[in-house]
């Protein structure tokens, strides 16, 4: 993910610098593009991989959203254990 | 994106409370305790019209009410795991304006800790037609302000 932030690249050059298997790279890209973050493209013999930004800025969008009304949720449970403790004798 | 689509994402957030879990897990097993701090939240909604709790496997969860920004608000799940003093698991839809734009798969677990209990929730979530989401716009914006920052900023470095 990192390397593509830095543009698209060929499964190859993804694979490269990592301590796996091709077959295990091309097992993680395909969760990638699955999920729609990735997009793959093959020219000719070379399948080259880009980051769907948009798509990523989505994913991101809406787990914050998300997040953040549970998490204002537990800070309201955890309210209604502090007024407990008040009004313990 | 103005066609369908669908994103999923994953998110956990973890809590500390100076309870006993069966305090805790009480706190969304009974309709009564639950709707002081999920059902009647006016931080969240202008108003709540409904609130109803049914809480055994198969039972239904339903809240109703008006967005700050004025639009329609409908969060309804149907229980799916329940472990006394222990777990929760429901699947609930949130529609904003009659128009569904999320699916869950909620996760609660609830564990003895040091003076207290340790809570972890965690959404699976398919999002739907997301660019313009109406939840991101309302909510995002309301909880921009700066009162949750501290919370927040906790659960990150927890979960990043």
């Amino acid at each position: 993910m990192e390397r593509l932030g830095r543009g698209p690249a060929s499964v190859t050059e993804l694979a490269r610098p990592l301590p796996m298997t091709l077959p295990a790279v091309l097992q993680h890209l395909q969760v990638l593009t699955d999920s729609g973050v990735v997009a793959t493209e093959k020219v000719g013999r070379i399948r080259t991989c880009r980051l769907e930004l948009e798509r990523l800025e989505i994913v991101q969008d809406w787990i914050t959203a998300r997040r953040h009304t549970w998490e204002r949720r537990l800070d309201r449970l955890g309210g209604v254990f502090a007024g407990d403790e008040e009004s313990a004798p | 994106m103005s066609g369908r689509s669908v994103v999923h994402g994953s998110f956990s957030v973890e809590r500390h409370f100076p309870a006993s879990p069966q305090r805790v897990f009480a706190a969304w097993a009974s309709e009564a305790a639950k709707a002081r701090w999920f059902g009647d939240d006016e931080e969240f909604l202008a108003s709540t019209a409904v609130y109803t709790l049914d809480f055994r496997v198969g039972g239904r969860e339903r809240l109703e009410g008006m967005l700050p920004g004025g639009a329609l608000f409908t969060y309804d799940a149907i229980y799916q795991d329940i472990v006394e003093g222990r777990r929760i698991i429901a699947a609930y839809d949130v529609g904003i304006g009659g128009r569904r734009v999320s699916v869950s798969l909620m996760t609660v677990e609830i564990e003895p800790a040091a003076n207290g209990t340790r809570l972890v929730l965690t959404e699976h979530g398919a999002f739907l037609d997301g660019l313009d989401s109406p939840e991101q716009r309302e909510i995002g914006a309301h909880d921009s302000m700066d009162k949750l920052g501290t919370y927040m900023a906790e659960a990150r470095g927890e979960h990043v």
